[in-house]
């Protein structure tokens, strides 16, 4: 009898050192059933690719919020295509300003959450979107 | 699911990540691919970590690692922390401490939710060692969950067991004692440079004392291990430690009693296994001719009582004690 689960990763890339919504994100996923991992704050792209392969995530989470995302965010995509893994779903979230949108997109994240955004949203999505793999 | 087993023994990551999903998951086909990585396990030094939440576990599997990979000795680290037992979720967050060695290829590092297994590790981490240990990895630690006395299932897994304590922890320690400190290896006082570090060590030499002394035997060492404030003493300490951890192996080996904890270690593992594949199969079928029903209704009605009903559901599938087995010819 199988147990699926979901797991994701929280990670912050960069230099900005607040993770406070990183932390009640975390506590918020946990309370959704997920399996998290928190990497905690000054992520290098290499740090947070490798970091989410070990983990075997289905869902990897970046955020900052010092605005380096433009080169950061799809820097961890990249490096997980190189790694044969980039079936792992990307979400951003943080300070990103509406005409950044489109470039993640296309660098290959499927969702970008800003600050604001209810708790409940992000669940939900995370539930319609995200699938354990097998 | 490909031949996740050949690119395990080949050193891939995310087959070795997967693979231990799937038995995390429970998913069919999974205990296959541990079938086939089996024959090759038994060469890594399993070292379990043990000891109260915030003892610093995490803290110093991390030092560690940087001690066995200078000796040019490759890590895999497994870090249990616990599941909710309400929502099923977990944070997982031991990595923090560890994420330094991230990009390092000889080190790997997978957290496990215990998912409600008691013990202080996850159902999970027997096949999650194996799988690190068929990857190649020279060492690899388990840090258990850390939640006080219950902690003895590591050393089913474990050939070298870590008790880390901390001073001023008053009364705690009274507890901790009955259980875990039985099954210390090697005990560390970290945060040495508290108060009360002094009193713990008298504590446990008192009680290592009391323990029996064969000539020759193992006495677990005491190490102290300054405050990472002092990053050169920090090191210079956990260095000290990576000794002790070796030399505990040689032991082992010199003494011949690696083979003793390896025996432990199968038997443990044949036990849960034999016990999940006749409750899987026994279940199965009591579930689908619909006698599971009628058992909770006798029981409900007190007509029977649960050890009667077991009995004769083991009496019918098992053949009970009567039947003989088949001999081989
Ligand atoms: N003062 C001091 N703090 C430490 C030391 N080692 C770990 N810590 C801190 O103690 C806390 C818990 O450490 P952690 O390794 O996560 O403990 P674990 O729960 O046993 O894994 C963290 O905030 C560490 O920074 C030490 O030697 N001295
Ligand atoms: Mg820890």
């Amino acid at each position: 009898m199988s147990e699926r689960k979901i797991r994701v990763m929280v990670a912050k890339p960069g230099l900005d050192g607040h993770d406070r919504g990183a932390r009640v994100l975390a506590r918020c996923f946990r309370d959704a059933g997920f399996e998290v991992i928190y990497t905690g704050c000054h992520q290098t792209p290499e740090q947070c690719a490798s970091a989410a392969i070990q983990e075997d995530v289905d869902m990897l989470g970046l955020s900052c919020l010092s605005g380096a995302h433009r080169y950061l965010f799809p820097q961890v995509a990249k490096l997980l295509k190189e790694q044969g893994a980039d079936d792992i779903v990307l979400v951003g979230g943080g300070i990103i300003p509406d005409q950044d949108f489109q470039p993640l997109y296309d660098a290959g994240f499927k969702a970008i959450f800003t600050p604001g955004t209810p708790l409940d949203t992000i669940v939900d999505w995370i539930k319609t979107n995200v699938k354990p793999r097998s | 699911m490909v031949e996740l087993g050949k690119k395990v023994m080949a050193g891939d990551v995310r087959s070795a990540s997967r693979l231990i999903r799937n038995i995390e998951d429970n998913l069919p086909g999974a205990k296959q691919e541990i079938r086939k990585i089996f024959p090759y396990t038994g060469k890594a030094h399993v070292v379990g970590l043990t000891g109260p939440p915030g003892a610093g576990k995490s803290t110093l599997t991390d030092e560690l690692i940087r001690c066995f990979r200078r000796k040019g000795k490759t890590v895999g680290v497994l870090a249990v922390d616990p599941s909710s037992p309400f929502t099923g979720g977990a944070i997982l967050g031991d990595r923090i401490r560890m994420q330094r060695h991230a990009e390092d290829p000889g080190v790997f590092v997978r957290s496990l939710a215990t998912r409600g297994t008691m013990g202080g590790l996850s159902k999970a981490a027997g096949d999650a060692i194996h799988v690190m240990d068929a990857m190649g990895k020279d060492i690899v630690m388990v840090e258990t969950v850390g939640i006080g006395q219950q902690e003895v299932e590591i050393i089913h897994h474990a050939h070298t067991v870590l008790v880390v304590l901390v001073p001023g922890m008053g009364d705690e320690i009274q507890a901790i004692k009955a259980g875990v400190m039985e099954i210390g290896d090697i005990f560390v006082i970290n945060k040495a440079h508290r108060e009360g570090a002094g009193k713990l060590f008298k504590e446990i030499t008192a009680m290592l004392d009391m323990g029996p002394r064969e000539p020759g035997a193992w006495r677990p060492p005491i190490v102290m291990v300054e405050s990472v404030a002092e990053p050169h003493e920090f090191e210079r300490c956990v260095d000290e430690l990576s000794d002790k951890i070796e030399a505990h192996y040689q032991y082992l080996v010199n003494t011949n009693q690696l083979g003793d904890r390896q025996r432990r270690r199968s038997l443990a593992e044949i036990n849960a296994a034999v016990r999940d594949a006749i409750l899987e199969t026994v279940l199965r079928r009591l579930v689908a001719d619909g006698e599971l029903d009628r058992m909770v209704e006798k029981a409900l009605n007190k007509e029977s009582d649960p050890y009667t009903l077991a009995e004769q559901v083991a009496e019918r599938y098992l053949g009970g004690s009567k039947a003989s087995m088949p001999v081989a010819e």
